[in-house]
């Protein structure tokens, strides 16, 4: 009989992600015992103060890590997570979007005083309870709870250090989406469909995830990231298990993050999805999946960097051409950002197979983790606010998504078609803006590393990209309004300011990169 | 030399003139936006002119600022002006006011403020790419001014706005493609400078990298090839003609004559100051693309019926001498080229305005709706001849001095390349005099029998450029004594001299080759 010893856990590292927890359970008490009069209000006071501590904390942990050569901070909760330099960048990048994504979760102003999530989910869509849901003005106000428990799972995700930890945190943080998804206020069917497609493709990406684990644990003989890295490296005998493995693993994380070719569900849950979780998911979600693949690649399958890259060009080359052949042919906004996000996973896959060992690169250079790292916080806040930015051009019927009623919205709206644009000049890499430095440091990371027929390409499709995201601006600027035309409507104070945060990044990440970049350099390696 | 950041200021003048124009209001015919933008534009000048009185011909590159701005990148914010960079600053600084006054009331109909603002935010970003010292800065710039350049091509001109916005987004993809095939190369000097242990993007550190000799080429075609779209040079100059016919008269001159010459700019900065060996490599085939642009580009301009369309593509035709000069690498062709990059935007600018000024009375862009303008309107046709004659190439206007130049280099380089090339200047007289001889002579047309000569803004607009190029047709002198030192600088780096005159043309031919393969060797 195995003895039982009580694990030793470093709460001063860890309290930030427990308090994410805490405040997602706590939220969960609100819905239980507050009246529902009471619920909108606490919740978002909870959720916003929870995650600004938590921001604190991850600072304070970020500034107090203790350095050892290359990297910095250690292995913790018993070897099964790691908070190391990498680790909490992405925490406080996650914390930020999250912030953002409260602000946007709460906006009620743009419904007419409720929320953008359906009144009672529970009912059928065209029903009288539904009728009666929406004449009592119901909210649902669950949708902080959940949002708190994905982002829980958000940062286990990238921290984890060993394959069981990383299923944990691939589950947590993808349940609570799923659902989250489902619940529009309007267009509901179109929603649940949504909802109900990223389940299952879901589960069924998790379903090769636990087999890839199985296969790698079966090869290494431990779960632990360090040690399958040190069974690679002194194995001589047959690799078939671990190669399989390898490959099913990736295919999740690579679904999570909307590679070609597990990119399907993509366009249809965030074309779905209320507008407020795409933002969220769609900057978060790839945030934390990138920062999970970086270390499970570099980590544990570092010593077999030749079996994992040549898959990963063929997949970057994949997601960058056919996001963006496919994002041409869009005539919804949100499925062409959707389309435009698999090309983006593209240029950070591209990034990705920069890896080098610090040996390699020369004193002051680029490294991968540097540059895929700076690239998430651009897209990242520039996602969240382009999608922001989509909640508020509305007709009748509720958010106007489709391309044609967005014609001339720069003589309705100067401002807001002025902004949009500047999110499309960022997705589009022009210079002044985010995108370009962020595209120029993952595209030097590949260079630099060899990788330069994916570089060739990744150019020639930002040539095309770029070809969707002016069409954009051309039919806002150039063209007059079509009928009534758009209209935007005037947002609260916390729609705006998620917007104007990602327009802030945009432009100042555009011009002075050189504090996140050192920021992003100063996170160092992946511990080890 | 003081630490003053002139070149700072240069560029921040009309940047932030920029922004404050496009705030001011604009409705109601207010004439506030166009006295700040002409103001923000006279002053860049007369700081221009203040850099260039203190600018020391012989020594080199000058008020250098260099100041870390990404350092992981290895970039830098590093600004100076040699002799070449300084000839094209002083060009766009005096180009942009006589643009805004020329175009004062080009945009009554759409707002002023805007057009105004997004004309000197582009000044700024073209000043900032001729002095740019970092490869990195000056990708950055080179590709800010797509946005300007965007925004004053698809919002502002006479043509309807399906046409404009059709325009302005092959602008664009152009300019784009072009953009981010350089940014490969852009990114590859990384690559190759970290490998070389030190990441830097300075001009310096980089011309000292020994690159080998495969990655030298690939990376210079990146680099070529966007300059070549910019330029723009046969067979990528399709997005010229329909960029000039549907943008203002002044937005093409901002285009046409200062974006434009990034491109040339580019190649001689660029191409021949990074990679000496590859440009020498590929010169054979850069030089039958330029006598292509020069003998093509005029021949269509002779059939075209549209001023705008054919005064842009007369452009192709003086872009493929330009870069005819950059590339057979003699003193000449260099001071030539360089010269006549100041000259072209000279007497396109004159043509595209006092064109614009017709099509503005007349209210169309077509040749044959004109014609015996001259009867009514003698001073814009007198005006417009002399843009014209410059732009053929007269003796006693400065095109003719750099052309001259170009020409001597180019049959220096080799008889044939000089004998294709004069016929662009025959063939120039003929589109130049023939568009002259139907829009301005004959019987007046019942249409412009009303017109109304040129009142005082619009003489006073393109008068300074007249003489600009009368004086520097007559005395060269003070602009090539400052070009001079900097091609022999670049001649010097890329390891290529004057041949010594011979006397038979295939003796020349043979020494040069000779030398070439020597130089190849070491």
């Amino acid at each position: 009989m195995i003895e039982f010893s009580k694990p030793t856990l470093e709460y001063d590292l860890l309290w930030p992600l427990l308090l994410v927890f805490g405040v997602a359970c706590a939220g969960v008490l609100v819905e239980a015992f507050l009246p529902r009069a009471r619920r909108y209000l606490v919740q978002t006071v909870l959720a916003l103060a929870g995650t600004a501590a938590a921001l604190g904390g991850v600072i304070y942990v970020g500034v107090n890590l203790d350095d050892h050569g290359p990297a910095r901070g250690e292995i913790v909760a018993m070897g099964a997570l790691a908070v190391d330099g990498p680790t909490v960048f992405l925490w406080g990048l996650l914390l930020v979007i999250t912030l953002a994504g409260i602000l946007l979760f709460a906006e009620r102003r743009l419904e007419g005083g409720v929320s953008a999530f359906a009144g009672q989910a529970a009912a059928l869509p065209g029903t009288d309870a539904e009728r009666e849901a929406s004449t009592k003005g119901l909210d649902h106000t669950e949708v902080f709870p959940l949002m708190m428990f994905a982002v829980g799972g958000m940062m286990l995700f990238p921290a984890s250090n060993d394959l069981l930890t990383l299923f944990v945190g691939l589950e947590v943080l993808s349940l609570p989406l799923y659902l989250l998804s489902g619940l529009a206020r309007r267009r509901r069917l179109l929603s649940q469909e949504a909802a109900l497609k990223y389940f299952l493709l879901g589960a069924f990406s998790s379903g090769f995830v636990i087999y890839g684990i199985a296969l790698v644990y079966g090869y290494a003989g431990t779960m632990d990231f360090g040690g399958i890295n040190e069974a690679i490296a002194n194995s001589t005998g047959s690799r078939t298990m671990l190669l399989i493995g390898i490959g099913m693993i990736s295919v999740g994380l690579l679904f999570k993050v909307g590679a070609v070719p597990f990119q399907s569900w993509t366009p249809d849950v965030y074309q779905g999805a209320p507008t407020q979780v795409t933002a969220f998911m769609a900057a978060a979600t790839k945030v934390a999946a990138f920062g999970a693949m970086m270390r499970l690649f570099y980590v544990a399958f570092g010593s077999e960097r030749w079996s994992w890259a040549p898959m990963l060009w063929v997949i970057a080359v994949l997601s960058m051409v056919v996001g963006a052949v496919l994002a041409i042919a869009q005539s919804d906004i949100k499925r062409m950002l959707a389309y435009s996000s698999i090309t983006h996973t593209g240029f950070i896959i591209t990034g990705l197979i920069g890896a080098r060992s610090a040996s390699d690169l020369a004193k002051g250079e680029l490294s991968s983790t540097q540059a895929v790292l700076f690239y998430l916080v651009t897209y990242g806040l520039m996602t969240v606010g382009a999608f922001a930015i989509v909640t508020l051009v509305r007709d009748a019927g509720g958010e106007a998504t489709h391309l044609s009623r967005w014609t001339g919205l720069g003589k309705q709206s100067p401002l807001v078609a002025g902004v949009f644009a500047l999110f499309l000049l960022g997705f589009a890499g022009i210079p002044l803006t985010a995108g370009f430095v962020g595209k120029w440091a993952v595209f030097a990371s590949a260079m630099s590393a060899g990788a330069w027929p994916v570089v060739v390409i990744a150019v020639l499709t930002s040539a095309l990209a770029a070809f969707f995201y002016i069409r954009v601006i051309v039919l806002m600027y150039f063209y007059e309004p079509i009928g009534d035309g758009p209209a935007v409507t005037l947002p609260s104070f916390m729609t705006a300011t998620a917007i104007g945060l990602g327009a802030v990044a945009t432009v100042v990440l555009g011009v002075v990169p050189g504090p996140v970049l050192d920021l992003a350099a100063h996170a160092g390696e992946f511990i080890r | 030399m003081n630490d003053f950041p002139w070149l700072t200021l240069l560029i921040a003048v009309p940047l932030v003139g920029g922004a404050v124009t496009a705030l001011l209001p604009s409705k109601g015919g207010s004439e506030l936006p166009k006295q700040v933008a002409v103001g923000t534009a006279a002053l860049t000048f007369v700081l221009s002119v203040v850099v260039a009185f203190q600018y020391d011909a012989g020594d080199g590159m000058q008020f250098i600022e260099l100041h870390d701005w990404i350092p992981a990148f290895g970039a830098h914010y590093a600004l100076g002006v040699d002799g070449i960079g300084l000839t094209l600053v002083l060009l766009t600084t005096l180009l942009v006011p006589v643009v805004v006054l020329a175009s004062w009331n080009d945009a009554d109909d759409t707002s002023p403020s805007a057009y105004f603002g997004w004309m000197l935010a582009l000044e700024g970003l073209a000043l900032a790419v001729f002095m740019a010292q970092d490869v990195f800065l000056f990708y950055f710039v080179f590709e800010a001014t797509l946005i300007p350049a965007y925004f004053l091509i698809g919002s502002f001109g006479h043509v309807d706005r399906a046409q404009r916005s059709k325009a302005a987004v092959k602008f664009l993809l152009y300019m784009l493609a072009g953009g981010l095939i350089m940014l490969a190369s852009v990114v590859g000097l990384y690559a190759v400078s970290a490998q070389a242990g030190n990441p830097s993007y300075l001009i310096g550190d980089l011309a000292g990298i020994e690159m080998d000799k495969e990655t030298g080429r690939w990376l210079f075609l990146g680099f070529f090839i966007a300059f070549a779209i910019k330029a723009p040079l046969f067979p990528v100059h399709t997005w010229l003609p329909d960029t000039t016919a549907a943008a203002t008269p002044g937005t093409s001159v901002l285009l046409i004559c200062v974006l434009d010459k990034i491109g040339t700019y580019g190649m001689l900065r660029f191409c021949l100051g990074i990679f000496p060996e590859a440009s020498k490599w590929a010169t054979p085939v850069v030089v039958v693309l330029a006598i292509i642009s020069i003998v093509y580009g005029a021949l269509i301009a002779i059939g075209q019926d549209d001023m705008l369309r054919l005064i842009g593509l007369t452009s192709l035709s003086h872009f493929g001498f330009i870069v005819l000069g950059i590339f057979v690498m003699n003193s000449q062709g260099l001071t030539g080229s360089t010269f006549y990059m100041f000259n072209h935007g000279l007497a396109t600018a004159v043509m595209f305005l006092v064109a614009g000024y017709l099509i503005r009375r007349r209210g169309s862009t077509l040749i044959s709706d004109h014609g015996g303008v001259e009867k009514v309107a003698p001073v814009l046709a007198g005006l417009f001849l002399v843009g014209g004659l410059g732009t053929l190439g007269l003796p006693g206007l400065s095109p003719f001095v750099s052309e001259f130049l170009v020409l001597v280099g180019g049959f220096a380089h080799h008889w044939v390349a000089g004998a294709f090339a004069v016929t662009g200047i025959v063939l120039a007289a003929i589109y130049v005099l023939w568009m002259y001889q139907k829009l301005m002579t004959g019987p007046t047309n019942p249409a412009v029998s009303g017109m109304k000569d040129l009142n005082v803004r619009e003489i006073a607009a393109v008068a300074p450029l007249v003489a600009a190029m009368l004086l520097f047709g007559f005395y060269p002198k003070p602009v090539l004594d400052i070009i001079n030192p900097a091609v022999e600088a670049t001649m010097i780096h890329v390891g290529v001299s004057d041949d010594d005159p011979v006397v038979a043309p295939v003796d020349a031919d043979q020494t040069h080759d000779d030398q070439a393969t020597e130089e190849d060797h070491k």
